[in-house]
């Protein structure tokens, strides 16, 4: 679900294009950093990863399913640097070529999802890894309390933009009760599904996970006399 | 990888509006959603005339209506929230018949479906009369950060590619007698997701690799470069020119 044009009015759409155009420049220069060199084929392909997980299903039960948003995901998995990249490019390629988000709403989206919900997350991410034991088994944990707080936080942004240029006045504090029910309720399963995929990560190639990378230790190299001389 | 050529974003053909230089085309698309969206909401005729100007370009693009329409589907989930709106907004309130309406709401939702429908058709007639790799073209040439170009080019390239590896993992998980029903099947599922990660990673490393030892210096050479004569940009700009015109005079109406 993106925000499509006039949703917004024009003051905030430039507003936040701005606030979107300073995050994205930020994240060029430290991607350089989270990426060994210039490994653009590395961002486009978690980019299409991100773009195909949202299309992943997941059923609820009742005949419903919910997908999954992916921001958190992506910091833990690749940095949040090269995330909110990732992220920008699906959402530019999503409103050019797939006419879904608004074109003039570009901003906001990338505003909300690939710097808020990326942000958010990678934030609480740190913290809940300084909290828990230094294992590679609380990477998962960690992700997933991320992911939890990063939807309702997102969704309190979009409240926020509303509030300041939504195009019909709503009883804010009715949108926001709303959003939060709403949004910790689709937390609770992103933080699910990214529990159980950044273990199932971890489990095989921990040093893919950008977020487990400094708990890796490699092992020094022992030259070992020969017992059966 | 013989089947399914990954064309189904574009429509193929060969009408004026597909022949035009794509950076010439987006750029129109951002002026012409600019003007409607800088629109007052109050002036109703002008949304008309960006929909006469629009369904002239949908002509002349001899795109199928149908074709257009189920693109234009995304839209839907605001739809049903423009429909709420009235319901749900605060202030004064009009009778529409048997219910009792909020006069902000019914023009916020008008201004909603308006101005959000104008864009999605927009979008989809850019995306419909132009291949995804002019549009990566067009984002070089009108100077979006390499970076951003190189790993939206990327993207569009491996789409196809690893939506099948999503495809297949589905085959083989059907193939076992899985499907998933409930919370109880998602750990198969992210198992799937996490597996999709590890394989669009790896093949990512592979694939840089390969294109460094074929010289790839961190941007893609283009076979031509893309350019568009003065009679293109013309042609390109003449929806969002006079699109332009309706939003100014709509604005000097608007007046006192």
């Amino acid at each position: 679900m993106h925000v499509p044009d006039g949703f917004l009015d024009a003051p905030t759409s430039l507003a936040t294009a701005g606030v979107a155009a300073l995050g994205v420049g930020v994240a060029l220069r430290g991607a350089r950093r989270e990426l060994s060199d210039a490994a653009a084929p590395l961002a486009g392909l978690v980019a299409v990863f991100v773009f195909a997980g949202q299309l992943l299903n997941f059923p609820v039960g009742a005949g419903t399913s919910g997908h999954l948003v992916g921001a958190t995901l992506a910091a833990v998995l690749v940095g949040p640097f090269t995330a909110t990249l990732c992220l920008t490019v699906v959402l530019l390629v999503q409103a050019l070529a797939f006419a879904d988000g608004g074109v003039s709403a570009l901003g906001t989206n990338v505003t909300l999802m690939a710097l808020v919900a990326v942000w958010a997350g990678y934030a609480v991410f740190r913290l809940a890894r300084a909290l828990l034991p230094r294992a590679v088994a609380s990477v998962p944990v960690a992700a997933a309390i991320a992911a939890f707080v990063s939807v309702p936080v997102t969704a309190l942004a979009f409240c926020g933009l509303y509030a300041v240029g939504g195009q019909a006045p709503i009883d804010l504090s009715t949108l926001v009760v709303t959003m939060l029910g709403w949004h910790t309720a689709i937390g609770l399963g992103e933080a699910a599904i990214t529990f159980l995929t950044v273990g199932s990560v971890v489990a095989a190639r921990p040093d893919l996970a950008y977020g487990a990378r400094d708990l890796l230790t490699t092992p020094e190299l022992e030259i070992r006399t020969a017992a059966w001389t | 990888m013989g089947a399914g050529h990954g064309h189904h974003l574009h429509y193929h053909g060969h009408s004026p509006v597909h022949r035009l230089p794509a950076h010439a085309k987006l750029v129109a698309l951002l002026l012409f959603v600019a003007a409607v969206v800088g629109t007052p909401r109050q002036a109703l005729w002008a949304f008309a005339g960006y929909a006469v100007l629009l369904l002239g370009a949908m002509v002349i693009a001899r795109v199928p209506a149908a074709y257009l329409l189920r693109r234009m589907i995304v839209e839907l989930p605001f739809v049903v929230f423009a429909v709420l709106l009235p319901f749900i907004a605060v202030g004064p309130r009009v009778a529409v018949g048997p219910l009792s309406l909020s006069e902000a709401g019914l023009w916020g939702a008008w201004a909603l479906l308006s101005k959000g429908t104008l864009g999605v058709g927009a979008a989809v007639l850019l995306g419909a009369t132009t291949e995804p790799h002019e549009l990566v073209r067009a984002l070089d040439k009108l100077r979006l950060p390499q970076p951003l170009v190189q790993i939206a080019a990327f993207m569009l390239r491996y789409l196809e590619v690893i939506l099948a590896e999503l495809d297949r993992m589905r085959i083989a998980r059907e193939s076992r007698g899985f499907t998933a029903r409930s919370i109880r099947h998602w750990p198969v599922l992210a198992a799937t997701l996490g597996a999709l990660f590890i394989r669009s990673y790896e093949r990512g490393e592979r694939v840089h690799l390969a294109m460094l030892s074929r010289g790839y210096t961190g941007r893609m050479p283009f076979a031509a470069d893309l350019v568009a004569t003065r009679q293109q940009w013309l042609t390109a700009l003449a929806l969002p020119l006079v699109g332009a015109g309706v939003c100014a005079t709509a604005w000097a109406a608007g007046m006192p």
